[in-house]
């Protein structure tokens, strides 16, 4: 075990597999010299040489079509798109050639692609700094979506990303980057998709979060312990496959469930949860299930601390809930 | 059965040259120079290549107006293009194709009754009838899965050309596009990337003058679209892509040179689309009156064909002998594939990951239930 941050995990996975496994290379843009603008990829090119870790031009459809064209060869790219926020160029490759390549050719042509990108919001980032659609990539066929909240989970996930057969979208939560620390295991530690982490056990209502609303959805449920409010908090960590097995018997159990992401309310991914709780486990809801969300606009720069859920707004629409029924 | 009549525009096979056809300037001493020794037998290769993609899409054109294939892309007017490259190429090349380069992967050895089975998307298919006919996938013959967004290949190409140089593998990396991809954004990421990285790749855009309906006029205001590729430090060029001599020597030359390590190339073959862009399209509605019956001169199996009168190889009677022997493969292909059944519904939920997953599981269980039963 070693204590590190969530984006040192990412940096000991990257490193770790590389080292492992010559069929692996990074590419991106600053990725090489720069080591990443957030260091991600630090120290990676002058262990590795700059054949395995790529400095790209500026072009984020080339980024993701190269490496679709390199994992078609038969290597393990991972590429790194600087921000969730232009990932947009590149929606073309990711959605009608990525994420198909395995369906349209019968399993002939798989092409296995790990894209790795910061996402989210709290960083004073504005616009195109801020970010959260996972929605678009989840609701893709063909696609997986994996999103850490600790530097376990960082290094665990992204292992399993590298080393799975299907293309993986990586979010890594940016705000938390170096505020999220812990202990995480030395070598070749894995933690399997589709599992989620039940970070408190509680009784009286579910909270579902993934990536930096983990830890205020924590601290929520932390407060409310207090006032007698005994809530369970599940980090989903992978919304592609999702763990619906947990979701369903944690509101079965609760009879109660609030959702936290960063993501606009509408159409998010919260919609699906409730729409899976609503099939699955209508007759165990106690109270109308809530979503503490984004709001639905475009995301704002000076005023992003009320656009984001915070530990308040979640704690208050936990009460709430337990309130009604 | 009876015959539809083939659509106005549809190339009859082989009608011999028409009497407007601009002959192959090429004489034997020529085509010995240019051909090398077995000057012969390459003529032979590429007039019964030709031959063959011409009687295939108008086979293929026929069933689709008779309602027994959904859609058909012809090739016609480009068979000097696809079957000088499939002659050029090496078995350990790879091929990221654009719509009309299905003649290539059969000329690499895709099995013919595989590909009509891809045409008629039964059960054999490969792919297991998922994609619209002309989008094959045969890892066989190194021939990559193409999707129906424009110019997105590209870029694939130079990806795995990337793997080729890493790993010392022999081959390059070929990709094939027409002149409406040049507008696309990944025809630029492609030859810049390629560039930057220097890696072994043939760009061969297919120019038949008209992305549907658009002309290249419209496409560009550059001269060429070859000169797009000076601006990406690759050297372009022009060839005749009616004239297969031409077209399987500069291809011959640049793969030569690029597998040599002198980095990638761009070729763009000047030709003419003889049908429509696809069995939905109609030309009358933007082509130039007289336009056709210039393209029609320029065909470049009656171009060819016009040379072999002149030096006396493949008479008009081999040549007949040939077409029906092409003919008759095409039509007991058709006949094989047509009376297969569809795919068997399991694949509808196979394929899209590795292994599948809920929600996938779930609605493969309740799939029967679904489909099953009486209503109401």
């Amino acid at each position: 075990m070693t204590d590190m941050t969530l984006i040192q995990g990412v940096n000991r996975a990257l490193h770790q597999a590389m080292k492992a496994d010559p069929d692996v290379l990074c590419l991106g843009e600053d990725i090489g010299v720069n080591g990443g603008v957030f260091r991600a990829t630090e120290g990676l090119q002058k262990e590795f040489g700059e054949a395995r870790v790529l400095d790209t031009p500026l072009n984020e459809s080339g980024i993701v079509g190269m490496a679709v064209g390199m994992a078609l060869y038969g290597l393990k790219p991972v590429a790194e798109i600087q921000f969730l926020d232009f990932i947009y160029p590149a929606f073309d490759q990711i959605v009608s050639e990525l994420a198909k390549f395995r369906y349209r050719s019968g399993g002939q042509f798989p092409a296995h692609v790990v894209l790795r990108t910061p996402y989210g919001g709290g960083i004073r980032g504005g616009l195109y700094h801020s970010q959260s659609t996972e929605q678009l990539f989840a609701s893709t066929p063909g696609l997986k979506v994996v999103i850490p909240s600790t530097p376990a989970d960082a290094k665990g996930l992204l292992l399993t990303a590298i080393f799975d057969e299907d293309p993986v979208l990586f979010l890594e939560p940016k705000r938390i980057y170096r505020t999220a620390t812990g202990e995480v295991p030395d070598g070749d530690h894995r933690v399997p998709f589709g599992k989620a982490r039940v970070v408190r056990e509680g009784s009286d209502v579910s909270v579902f979060a993934y990536g930096a609303m983990v830890p205020l959805a924590f601290q929520a449920c932390q407060v409310l312990e207090k006032t007698g409010i005994h809530a369970e908090l599940l980090d989903l960590r992978s919304l592609v496959p999702l763990d619906v097995e947990a979701v369903v018997r944690s509101v079965e159990k609760t009879g109660r469930a609030v959702i936290v992401h960063e993501a606009p309310k509408f159409c998010g991914f919260g919609a699906e949860l409730a729409a899976i709780l609503a099939e699955k486990a209508l007759y165990s809801l106690k109270a109308p299930i809530v979503r503490v969300t984004g709001y639905d606009t475009p995301f704002p720069y000076s005023l992003e601390n009320l656009y984001l859920p915070s530990v308040d707004r979640i704690g208050r629409a936990i009460q709430r809930t337990v309130a009604a029924g | 059965m009876t015959e539809a009549r083939p659509p106005p525009s549809a190339a009859t096979p082989s009608p011999g040259p028409a009497p407007s056809t601009v002959p192959l300037p090429y004489g034997k001493a020529e085509l010995e120079k240019r051909l090398g020794g077995d000057w012969e037998a390459r003529v032979r290769a590429m007039y019964h290549g030709m031959l063959f993609g011409r009687v295939l899409d108008t086979r293929m054109l026929a069933l689709q107006r008779q309602g027994r294939v959904a859609f058909y892309g012809p090739a016609t007017g480009q068979e000097a293009t696809t079957v000088g490259a499939a002659l050029a190429m090496t078995p350990e090349d790879w091929v990221f194709p654009g719509l009309r380069e299905q003649l290539v992967a059969l000329l690499r050895g895709l099995n013919l009754t595989l590909y009509l089975h891809h045409l008629f998307g039964n059960d054999l298919d490969t792919a297991r009838g998922r994609q619209m006919p002309c989008h094959p996938s045969a890892r066989e013959v190194h021939y990559v899965s193409m999707s129906s967004t424009i110019g997105t290949q590209i870029i694939h190409a130079v990806g795995f050309a990337y793997g080729l140089r890493l790993r010392k593998s022999p081959g390059i990396s070929w990709t094939f596009f027409g002149d409406g991809a040049t507008s696309a954004v990944d025809f630029h990421t492609g030859l810049n990337f390629a560039g930057v990285y220097d890696l072994p790749v043939l760009f061969v855009c297919t120019n038949n003058q008209w992305a549907i309906s658009v002309p290249n006029d419209k496409q560009t205001a550059s001269a060429t679209f070859a000169q797009k590729s000076e601006a990406y430090g690759i050297p372009g060029s022009r060839v005749d892509g009616t004239d297969v001599v031409d077209v399987f020597c500069a291809l011959r030359e640049a793969r030569a040179e690029i597998a040599q390590g002198k980095g990638p190339r761009l070729v763009e073959s000047v030709l003419y689309r003889l049908t429509p862009h696809s069995s939905s399209d109609d030309p009358s509605r933007y082509q130039p009156k007289g336009w056709m019956d210039k393209a029609r001169s320029m065909d470049p199996v009656g171009r060819f064909e016009a040379m072999l009168d002149r030096i006396g190889v493949l008479a008009p009677s081999e040549r007949e002998k040939v077409q029906a022997e092409l003919d008759a493969r095409v039509r007991s292909a058709i006949q094989e594939a047509e009376v297969m059944p569809p795919p068997r519904t399991d694949s509808l939920f196979e394929d899209t990951y590795k292994v599948p997953f809920w929600p996938l599981t779930e609605e493969r269980e309740s799939f029967d239930k679904e489909q099953g039963g009486n209503f109401p």
